[in-house]
C-alpha cells in the first residue's frame, strides 16, 4: 500500500503548516473564528428579474392614481429568491469579525460582550412598534425608560442632567460645544471666547466637532508623564478660552491625577471643562467627572453600556451638563411630574434657551432600552465592579506583555494601555501594522494602532472586563510568538495576513480610482 | 456583570500585577474621590430584569390603538427574513470595519447599500450612512456651503419641520443663514419667485422635499429648474419617506445634485424615533466633500477583488479639525437592515409595496372626504399621506383628541408647526392599513360630527 504513507506525510505536512500559523500556543478555540474562503458575488450579480417573493397582495397600478410625469421609469434593483438572500447575507456574516466570534483588544473602543437580553428587550413590541408621535399619555413607558436612564447616568457621572437626544459620541460633542457657545452668548462673551483646547491624546472627533462650531483648536502637548501639564495648560489659557476638552483616563490609559488643578485653572480663566466619555468604562461607579470639575460631558452608550456596535453604528451619545448649563440642553427634554397617582412623563419642547433639536426624533430609543437593561442587570455595585475588572484585565495584559513589546508608560494603567513596536521596528523592520495583520491571521482582531499619535509605532490595547484570563493569556502568548517570528523570520510577519479571505489591500488604488458602487 | 472572573482568577491576576486589591488599581486623588455610595438600583437577575422591562413596555398604551401616524416615521411590513439575518451576531457585534481583511462581509454589504442608494436616487455616489434624515439635510447643506463658498441656505417650508429645526441648530453653530421658501395653495412649495430669490447668488443650496411634509409630490417645474441651473445654487432633494422611491421619479430626474433622506421605511422599526438611517447621495463632483464613511472596491496584493473604507483623508480620525464632518459612528446596522430589506423585496416587491401605499392613501382620503365637512386640504397629488381639513368650528387637535377616545391615532396636528393650518391633520396610510381600519376611521369621524351636532343642539 504505497499510497498510505505518502498521504500521511501530506496530511501531517498540512497540519504542520497550519499549526505554524494558528497554533503558536495551545489555545484551543479561544482564538477568533477563521472565516470561510471564497468571494461572495454582489447581490446585483445574482437573482433573475421577476423572481419575486410574495410579501404583498396584488392590486391596481400606479397609473390609476398618479399622473405619469411624476412616476419612475425603470427600477433597476435585482430580484432574488428569499433563499438566495438568506445565503448571500449569511455568507457575508461569516466573513465578518465580531465580538461574538473573537477577541477585540481595540483601544478606546470598549468592545465588551453585548448581552443578548438587551436586544430582546429592545425588541419588545411595546418599544419596537411605538411611533415617535404617539401622544405622551400613551407613551408613558418609553418616556419612563428615557427619564430613568438619564437620571441614572446623571447620578453615575455626577452631572445635573443628561439629554438622550444626540445619536452618537461625536454628535454629543457637537451638542456640548453648541451648549458652550450658548453659555458664552448669554454672558455676552461668545465673540471673545473662540478657542478650544484639546490635548494631543484626544480622539479625532474632538477637534473636528470644535471646528463645526467655528472654534479655533489649540493642541496641547502631553508632558513626560503622558498627561496634561498644568503649567503648559496655564500658558495657553486666556480670555479667549472657551472649552478644554479632555478624556480621563486619557487615551494612554493614564489617569489625569492633577485633574482638579486643571479644572480650577480652566474655570479661573472663565472656560468650561468638557469630559469625553469614550473612556468611561475605566471609572464608572468609582469616580465621577462631575466631582473632577467637568461642566459638560458625553457618553458612548455603545461602548461603556454594552450596546452592540453593529459594524459602525448606530450608537447612542447622551450629553450631560452641570446645573448652570441645563437650560441649554437640546430639545426635547423628558420631564417628570409627581403629585398624581402615578408620575406623569412628558416631552418638553418649550425651552427658550435650548440649542434646539440635534436629530429628527427624540433619541436612539431602542438603544436607550438596551442601556437601561444593562444598568438594571448590573446595579450600581455591579457597574463599579465592571470598571474594576476592566482595569484589572488591562493591567494584567500590560504586565504580561512587558518583555514582549516596549511599554512606554509602564505604571498602573486604567482600562487600556499603549505598547510600542518602535524598538522591534529598529531591530527587525517589523512595524505595528505588521503585528496587527499577523494577529488577524491568528484569529484575533488587531488593537488600535498608530493612535494616540505621540507614541511611535503605537498599539493601544483595551481588553474589557468580559474577557477571561485564559483569553488574555492566549492573546499575550500569540503576541509573544509574533514578536519571536519577527526576530527569526520577519517576512513571515510583514507578509501577513495570509490566512484571511484577502490579503493587504491596495489602498492607494481605492483612493485614486474610487469605485464606490456597482454599475 | 457578564464578567468571567473567579475569585482565584482575580487573586492570581492581582498578584501578577503586583497590586493588593482591585480598589487599589483605581485609586484617585482624594480631592476627586467618590465620597458616598451612589444612589442606583440593585442588580436584578435576568428573570426579574425581563419582568421589569416588560412593565415599562406595557405602559406604552398606544399599541392598542389603530394608527394613522406618519410624518417622518412609517409603519411598514418587514419580512421576518430581514431581522433574522440582520440580528446575526457577526453583524450586530462587529466594530467599524477598519481591519478590512477580516471584515469583507460587512464591507461588501455597505458597498451594496451605497449602490442601492445610488440606484434609487439616480445619483452617482452615496455614503455609508449618517444619523437620520434631519442630520442628512444638515450635512448636505454643509456640503453645498463648502462647494460654493456661499453661507446661506434656502429651504422650503414644506420640508419636515423637525428637519428644518435641526438644520437651524447646525446652522447656528456654523453661523450660516437659513431662509424659507413659502407654500403654494395646492400644498407644494411656491417656486414662482425662485428666480428673483436666487438672483443675488447668496444661496449655497435650495432644499426641497418630495413627497413633502404634507404628503404632496413636490418637485420643481421647468422654470424653477432653469432658475436653479443659472444661479449656481445646489439643488438638494429631501426624501423623508424612502418608500416613495419605489414609485416616484428619482431626485436626479428633476436635477437634484445632492439627495438626502431617511430610510427608516426599509425595514427599520419605528421604535419611538430611533435609531433610523440617514443617507446622502450626490454627483461625483462632490465625492471628496461627502461626510462620513465610504466603502470602495479595490484589490489585494494578489489582485483579488476586495472592499475597504476609502477616501479617509476626509474624515476626523485623519484630518481632525480639517475634516469634512465630525461624524464617526454612523448607522451601519440600520443601513444593513435596509440593504437586506431591499434585497428581499427586489424591484418587484418594492414597486408593489410603494403602489399599495399610494392605493391605501387614496382609499383613506376618499373615505374621509365622504364624512360631512371633511375635505382634502391640498389638491396636489400625494404619495402615502394626506392633509385633511376638519369642519369649520372644529380644530385638528380637537378631532385628534376625540379620535383618541375611540382608540384611534388619527395623525398629527399640523397646527403644531403651522399656526395657519390649525384645522388640518396629517394622516398616513401604508400597505399595512386595512379597509377595516379606514372604515373605522371614517365611522369615528362621522360619530364625532354627529356628537358635535348633538352638543350644539343641546
Amino acid at each position: 500500500m504505497p499510497e498510505t504513507p505518502a498521504k500521511e506525510t501530506r496530511a501531517s505536512e498540512v497540519t504542520r503548516l497550519t499549526n505554524a500559523v494558528t497554533s503558536d500556543v495551545s489555545t484551543g478555540d479561544l482564538r477568533g473564528s477563521t472565516q470561510p474562503a471564497g468571494q461572495v458575488p454582489l447581490i446585483f450579480e445574482t437573482g433573475e428579474t421577476g423572481r419575486a417573493n410574495r410579501y404583498f397582495p396584488n392590486g391596481r397600478s400606479l397609473e390609476e392614481f398618479l399622473p405619469a410625469h411624476v412616476l419612475r421609469g425603470a427600477l433597476p434593483l435585482p430580484d432574488n429568491s428569499e433563499l438566495e438572500v438568506v445565503r448571500h447575507f449569511t455568507k457575508l456574516s461569516q466573513r465578518t469579525f465580531s465580538i461574538d466570534t473573537g477577541f477585540y483588544p481595540l483601544g478606546s473602543c470598549t468592545m465588551k460582550y453585548n448581552p443578548k437580553v438587551n436586544d430582546a428587550m429592545a425588541n419588545l413590541p411595546g418599544f419596537r412598534d411605538l411611533h415617535p408621535f404617539a401622544p405622551d399619555e400613551l407613551a408613558q413607558g418609553a418616556l419612563a425608560v428615557m427619564y430613568d436612564l438619564q437620571s441614572y447616568l446623571a447620578e453615575l457621572f455626577g452631572m445635573a442632567q443628561f439629554s438622550l437626544n444626540p445619536a452618537a459620541g461625536a454628535h454629543a460633542e457637537l451638542a456640548a460645544l453648541l451648549i458652550a457657545k450658548a453659555h458664552f452668548a448669554k454672558r455676552g462673551t461668545s465673540k471673545e471666547r473662540t478657542t478650544v483646547i484639546v490635548p494631543d491624546t484626544a480622539h479625532g472627533t474632538n477637534p473636528a466637532s470644535a471646528a463645526m462650531v467655528g472654534y479655533k483648536v489649540v493642541s496641547l502637548k502631553s508632558d513626560a508623564r503622558g498627561r496634561v501639564g498644568v503649567e503648559d495648560l496655564r500658558a495657553v489659557l486666556g480670555p479667549d478660552t472657551a472649552v478644554c476638552m479632555m478624556t480621563n483616563p486619557n487615551t494612554l490609559g493614564l489617569f489625569e491625577d492633577r485633574i482638579h488643578e486643571i479644572a480650577a485653572a480652566v474655570h479661573e480663566a472663565g472656560g468650561l471643562m468638557y469630559y469625553d466619555g469614550a473612556n468611561a468604562n475605566a471609572l464608572m461607579g468609582n469616580a465621577r467627572p462631575g466631582d473632577m470639575g467637568f461642566d459638560l460631558m458625553h457618553l458612548n452608550l455603545h461602548k461603556t453600556f454594552s450596546i452592540p456596535h453593529g459594524g459602525g453604528g448606530a450608537g447612542h451619545g447622551p450629553v450631560g451638563v452641570a446645573e448652570h448649563l441645563v437650560e441649554f440642553l437640546p430639545t426635547p427634554v423628558v420631564t417628570r411630574r409627581t403629585g398624581g397617582e402615578q408620575p406623569a412623563y412628558a416631552l418638553d419642547f418649550e425651552r427658550p434657551a435650548s440649542i434646539g433639536p440635534m436629530r429628527s426624533f427624540w433619541s436612539n430609543f431602542a438603544h436607550a432600552v438596551r442601556a437601561l437593561t444593562y444598568i438594571l442587570a448590573n446595579g450600581g455595585e455591579g457597574l463599579g465592579e465592571i470598571s474594576r475588572l476592566a482595569v484589572l484585565n488591562a493591567n494584567y495584559l500590560r504586565v504580561k506583555l512587558r518583555d514582549v513589546l516596549e511599554i512606554p508608560y509602564d505604571e498602573v494603567c486604567r482600562h487600556e494601555f499603549v505598547a510600542s513596536a518602535q524598538p522591534l521596528k529598529r531591530a527587525t523592520g517589523v512595524r505595528a501594522l505588521d503585528i496587527a495583520k499577523a494577529l488577524l491571521d491568528r484569529g484575533f482582531h488587531a488593537p488600535t494602532i498608530y493612535f494616540p499619535l505621540l507614541v511611535p509605532e503605537c498599539l493601544m490595547i483595551e481588553p474589557t472586563e468580559t474577557e477571561s484570563k485564559e483569553t488574555l493569556d492566549a492573546f499575550a502568548a500569540t503576541l509573544r510568538a509574533i514578536v519571536e517570528a519577527a526576530r527569526t523570520d520577519p517576512e513571515s510577519v510583514t507578509e501577513a495576513p495570509v490566512r484571511t479571505l484577502v490579503g493587504r489591500l491596495d489602498e492607494t488604488r481605492a483612493a485614486r480610482q474610487p469605485n464606490l458602487r456597482w454599475s | 456583570m457578564y464578567t468571567p472572573h473567579t475569585q482565584s482568577d482575580i487573586e492570581q491576576m492581582l498578584e501578577t500585577v503586583g497590586v493588593p486589591t482591585l480598589e487599589a488599581l483605581l485609586r484617585v486623588p482624594d480631592a476627586v474621590a467618590l465620597k458616598r455610595r451612589l444612589d442606583l438600583p440593585e442588580a436584578l437577575p435576568e428573570t426579574l430584569l425581563v419582568e421589569r422591562l416588560n412593565a415599562y413596555a406595557l405602559q406604552n398604551k398606544a399599541l392598542g390603538h389603530t394608527s394613522f401616524l406618519g410624518a417622518g416615521a412609517y409603519r411598514h411590513y418587514c419580512p421576518p427574513v430581514v431581522g433574522s439575518l440582520a440580528m446575526r451576531g457577526e453583524f450586530l457585534t462587529a466594530y467599524t470595519p477598519y481591519q478590512a481583511e477580516v471584515s469583507q462581509g460587512y464591507l461588501q454589504a455597505i458597498y451594496e447599500w451605497q449602490t442601492y442608494v445610488c440606484l434609487l436616487t439616480g445619483l452617482d455616489i452615496a455614503n455609508a450612512s449618517v444619523y437620520d434624515g434631519a442630520t442628512a439635510l444638515a450635512e448636505g447643506a454643509i456640503m453645498a456651503v463648502n462647494a460654493t463658498g456661499r453661507r446661506a441656505i434656502l429651504v422650503s417650508k414644506a420640508v419636515h419641520p423637525n428637519y428644518r429645526a435641526v438644520l437651524r441648530t447646525y446652522a447656528h453653530g456654523m453661523e450660516l443663514e437659513v431662509e424659507e421658501l413659502p407654500l403654494a395653495a395646492d400644498g407644494t412649495t411656491d417656486v414662482a419667485k425662485l428666480d428673483a430669490k436666487l438672483a443675488d447668488k447668496r444661496f449655497a443650496a435650495v432644499a426641497l422635499q418630495s413627497p413633502n411634509f404634507f404628503g404632496a409630490i413636490d418637485v420643481p417645474g421647468a422654470a424653477a429648474r432653469a432658475a436653479l441651473a443659472s444661479s449656481g445654487t445646489i439643488p438638494i432633494a429631501v426624501v423623508a419617506e424612502a418608500m416613495s422611491l419605489g414609485a416616484l421619479a428619482p431626485p436626479a430626474a428633476w436635477g437634484a445634485q445632492i439627495a438626502v433622506g431617511e430610510a427608516q421605511s426599509f425595514g427599520v422599526a419605528v421604535a419611538y424615533g430611533g435609531p433610523y438611517v440617514g443617507f446622502i447621495a450626490a454627483g461625483t463632483e462632490h465625492m471628496r466633500r461627502i461626510p462620513g464613511r465610504l466603502v470602495g472596491r479595490t484589490v489585494d496584493g494578489e489582485g483579488r477583488p476586495a472592499y475597504t473604507l476609502t477616501l479617509q483623508a476626509r474624515e476626523q480620525h485623519i484630518r481632525r479639525e480639517k475634516a469634512t464632518s465630525n461624524i464617526c459612528t454612523n448607522q451601519a446596522h440600520c443601513a444593513l437592515i435596509a440593504t437586506i430589506y431591499l434585497a428581499a423585496l427586489g424591484a418587484s416587491g418594492l414597486r408593489r409595496c410603494a403602489t399599495l401605499n399610494v392605493e391605501r392613501a387614496h382609499a383613506l382620503a376618499e373615505r374621509v372626504a365622504r364624512v360631512p365637512g371633511f375635505t382634502r386640504a391640498f389638491s396636489a397629488p400625494s404619495f402615502n399621506e394626506v392633509a385633511i381639513e376638519v369642519p369649520h368650528g372644529m380644530t385638528a387637535g380637537g378631532v385628534l383628541a376625540a379620535l383618541q377616545e375611540k382608540r384611534i391615532l388619527g395623525g398629527v396636528d399640523l397646527g403644531r408647526w403651522y399656526p395657519e393650518f390649525g384645522r388640518c391633520m396629517l394622516t398616513a396610510a401604508t400597505e399595512l392599513t386595512t379597509d377595516a381600519e379606514i372604515e373605522q376611521l371614517g365611522r369615528a369621524l362621522e360619530a364625532i360630527v354627529a356628537e358635535r351636532k348633538e352638543a350644539v343642539r343641546a
